[in-house]
């Protein structure tokens, strides 16, 4: 036989056709079409779902990549003695509380001599960031050398300047009015003609927290409030859940006790976050008397979201691991909790941090409970505890999103874009995790 | 053991005082999201350049901030409250019980509504009374009674308005900006159709239902509370109208128009005045408890209703705050100043 089958022996007679292999061959078609049907629903549903994540992501990076870059005028600033520091002290109080506004409205105004009617000068200034100013106050007050002295400075423009620049509006044209009047889109014209604006990376939006100032918001405040959060979750889930993963899988009685609470915990799993926020308002908040705002209070609620999921993935890590070892460590001698801790963990320990890691991306895009225990707002100092006022990532992205000036639309983009690294970085440790220290039996 | 158990217990019983562990060194204000905008600029400028933190503004909503607001008057509850509307009775009650027996009421600007639409179609020039009968969940049929609202188009409304099907996207009920909108829009247009003014006397339960329900059939689209989004959508479609605070309409005027309300455009002018008739107050409640003892809180509300803040040219006004008039504003500069009992308990 060249191809190596064997053909099946004829059994029954010639001519007798068996009554059910015709119907087997009769239906045998249509139950590899309903094959090739079903094949092709997965194939048109798996193709769907890509094609509208691509579209999601597409948009979102088409959004938020403009906010990366930001428009900048370089600007030659007279930081003039009388205008600061008129009786030359050089005391750190007269510096701090100096017009520093007016000096470089002064270096704007230098550029333009026929500018002069107040509507028109009002127009002027408000191109400038107030940036501007809070940074030379930040110069001077480092360095007061500098004063006296004419330096370049590099000021953010307002942010709808930077929205014109970058072609988000259009100047007001033809009775209609828009937030760049004629006048400043000249303005804009010269200082670019003289070579003034330079597009830049936008260092801010990694440096800075909260603005009301699209030009001068920035990313980081709400960073360090997810770092913070997310560590208090860590601390509390982990050990915890492992632990109770350890005990109901390897310890507890089988009883109708340990399936109630077998049947609560994958209950708890599918509970709507915004329940827990509840909960940590009631006890945490209102009976502890914890602080508002705190990244202690989000890391705690959000540490109890979290819960379920690490506890069900170590359980099913711990039940992955054979019972031949146990059997063999107990044979040899060791105690049950040698077993468990010295043979059983360790082997199950990459299925438990792969579920720790699912959880805390899970728990790093929660917003809804952080809004009851107070975290869903405006802060603009950077938080340096658990205990400090803070806010995270998505709720950042949440508020900018609902807010009116335009400018904040690519920086909300740019938040998730920064949101969406995160998040495919812990899930791609999750999987390599997995896949490297995993065993196979 | 013994050790660690009380360990364990001293730890508990110092985490169960209520309240009181955490001295506080910074202003907390909560409440309205149309407030937020102009309360985070304010507490930015004051975080820069007073020696004081700048406060933290959460974004409750109004409803939400008066419930935590009024949860009593200890250091651990919020110092101020921002309010899209004023303050209502039940609340005064609230507050009351829970210890918080005395507030100021400081006004601080308007807000218009604005009904707008995509620059690409043409400007509506409606009444309140069209739009009431273009909205209301049920009108009068004529015969003494009420049907579901039968107007498919804005012209089976007037034949004056655009022969397209009545497509307007709004806030939710959870929303103050609809609560506004329901109030004095839909009720103004509602007074003025004759066979309902009777029913405000002999009924008024049923008055507030007919005059305030908006339509559920599809022709009102509830877009979520985000107005960036109403935005977007009518950009995107320029049938469709939207229903959003001023700022909104303010910062994306090269793309979208407000409609003429009774003839009146809704500008900073005419809302200003009061002649656009779709305007509403904003507020912030100050707990008077905590005047004094939080630092910096006098010093805020000063720099808050203060002209360089609030005023016409102020730099509230680039973000879409509507000023007070001179005399109005006049007076609440006083009330920052002096704190009145001025809300009735």
């Amino acid at each position: 036989m060249s191809n190596g089958v064997e053909p099946m022996p004829n059994r029954l007679p010639a001519g007798a056709q068996n009554p059910v292999s015709a119907a087997v061959t009769a239906s045998l078609k249509r139950r590899y079409a309903a094959e090739r049907r079903f094949r092709l629903y997965g194939l048109l549903a798996v193709v769907f779902a890509a094609l509208s994540l691509a579209a999601l992501v597409f948009t979102i990076v088409q959004t938020g990549l403009p906010a990366f870059s930001t428009t900048m005028v370089r600007l030659p600033v007279t930081i003039s003695s009388e205008a600061i520091d008129p009786a030359g002290t050089r005391d750190p109080q007269t510096l701090s509380g100096a017009d520093y506004q007016k000096v470089v409205r002064d270096a704007l105004a230098e550029l333009f001599p026929d500018v002069t009617g107040r509507s028109q000068r009002r127009d002027l200034f408000s191109m400038l960031s107030p940036g501007g100013a809070y940074e030379l106050r930040n110069r001077v007050m480092a360095d007061p050398a500098v004063i006296g002295s004419r330096i370049e400075m590099l000021i953010p423009v307002a942010d709808d300047i930077d929205q014109y620049a970058k072609g988000h509006i259009e100047a007001s044209s033809k009775g209609i009015e828009t937030r760049i009047t004629d006048d400043q889109a000249q303005w804009f014209a010269r200082l670019k003609d003289r070579g003034m604006i330079e597009s830049v990376f936008n260092t801010r939006l990694f440096t800075a927290a909260d603005s009301r100032s699209p030009e001068l918001a920035g990313i980081w405040g709400a960073l360090v409030g997810s770092f913070w959060t997310m560590a208090v979750t860590l601390v509390l889930s982990f050990p915890l859940a492992v632990g109770a993963a350890i005990y109901l899988e390897e310890f507890a009685p089988k009883n109708r006790w340990t399936q109630l609470i077998e049947v609560n915990i994958n209950n708890l799993a599918a509970v709507p976050s915004i329940v827990f926020g509840l909960l940590g308002l009631a006890v945490f908040l209102n009976f502890f008397g914890l602080p508002r705002s705190a990244p202690l209070v989000g890391g705690m609620v959000l540490a109890l979201i979290t819960l379920p999921t690490i506890i069900i993935a170590s359980r099913a890590a711990l039940k992955a691991v054979p019972p031949s070892i146990r059997e063999a460590a107990l044979g040899v001698g060791a105690s049950p909790i040698q077993t468990v801790f010295h043979h059983v963990v360790p082997l199950a320990l990459p299925g438990m941090l792969t579920g720790t890691i699912i959880g805390m991306a899970q728990a790093l895009g929660e917003t809804a409970p952080l809004l009851m225990i107070g975290m869903v707002a405006f802060i603009v100092d950077i938080p340096s505890g658990p205990l400090d006022p803070a806010t995270v990532m998505p709720v950042q992205i949440y508020l900018w999103s609902d807010s009116p000036e335009r400018a904040f639309v690519e920086r909300a983009s740019a938040a998730i874009i920064v949101l969406l690294g995160f998040l495919i970085v812990m899930n791609v440790l999750a999987v390599v995790l997995r896949k490297r220290f995993e065993r196979k039996w | 053991m013994i050790r660690q158990a009380m360990t364990v217990a001293l730890l508990l019983s110092s985490l169960a005082v209520p309240g009181t562990a955490f001295a506080r060194d910074q202003i907390r204000i909560v409440g309205s999201s149309t407030v937020y905008p102009f309360s985070t600029r304010v507490a930015e400028e004051f975080g820069r350049i007073t020696k004081f933190k700048t406060p933290i503004i959460e974004s409750t909503g109004t409803g939400g901030g008066f419930k935590l607001f009024c949860a009593g008057a200890g250091m651990d509850t919020p110092d101020l409250s921002n309010a899209s509307r004023a303050i209502k009775k039940s609340e005064i009650e609230t507050c009351a019980k829970a210890g918080v027996d005395a507030i100021t009421e400081v006004k601080i600007g308007y807000d218009g509504i604005v009904l707008a639409n995509s620059r690409e179609a043409p400007q509506m020039n409606i009444t309140l009374e069209q739009l009431y009968r273009a909205l209301a969940k049920d009108l009068p049929d004529g015969k003494g009674g009420f049907q579901p609202n039968p107007n498919q188009k804005w012209s089976d409304v007037d034949p004056s308005l655009p022969d397209k099907r009545i497509e307007v996207l709004g806030p939710p009920p959870t929303s103050g900006t609809r609560d506004a909108f329901a109030e004095l829009a839909m009720e103004g247009g509602c007074k003025k159709i004759g066979a309902i003014e009777e029913l405000e006397k002999s009924e008024p339960d049923k008055f507030k239902a007919v005059c305030q329900g908006i339509r559920e059939d599809g022709a009102y689209i509830e877009a979520g509370e985000n107005d960036v989004l109403i935005v977007r959508k009518l950009e995107a479609n320029s049938n469709a109208f939207g229903i959003f605070g001023y700022s909104f309409l303010e910062q994306n005027q090269d793309k979208i128009q407000g409609s003429k309300i009774n003839g009146i455009a809704d500008t900073y002018e005419n809302i200003s005045s009061g002649e656009y008739p779709i305007s509403r107050s904003l507020f912030i409640y100050v707990k008077k408890a905590h005047v004094g003892v939080i630092p910096g809180l006098q010093e805020f509300l000063v720099e808050f209703t203060s002209d360089k803040a609030s005023g016409p040219e102020g730099y509230l006004s680039d973000k879409g705050l509507i000023a007070l008039p001179d005399a109005e504003r006049e007076k609440y500069q006083k009330v920052a100043k002096e704190f009145p009992d001025n809300v009735s308990m």
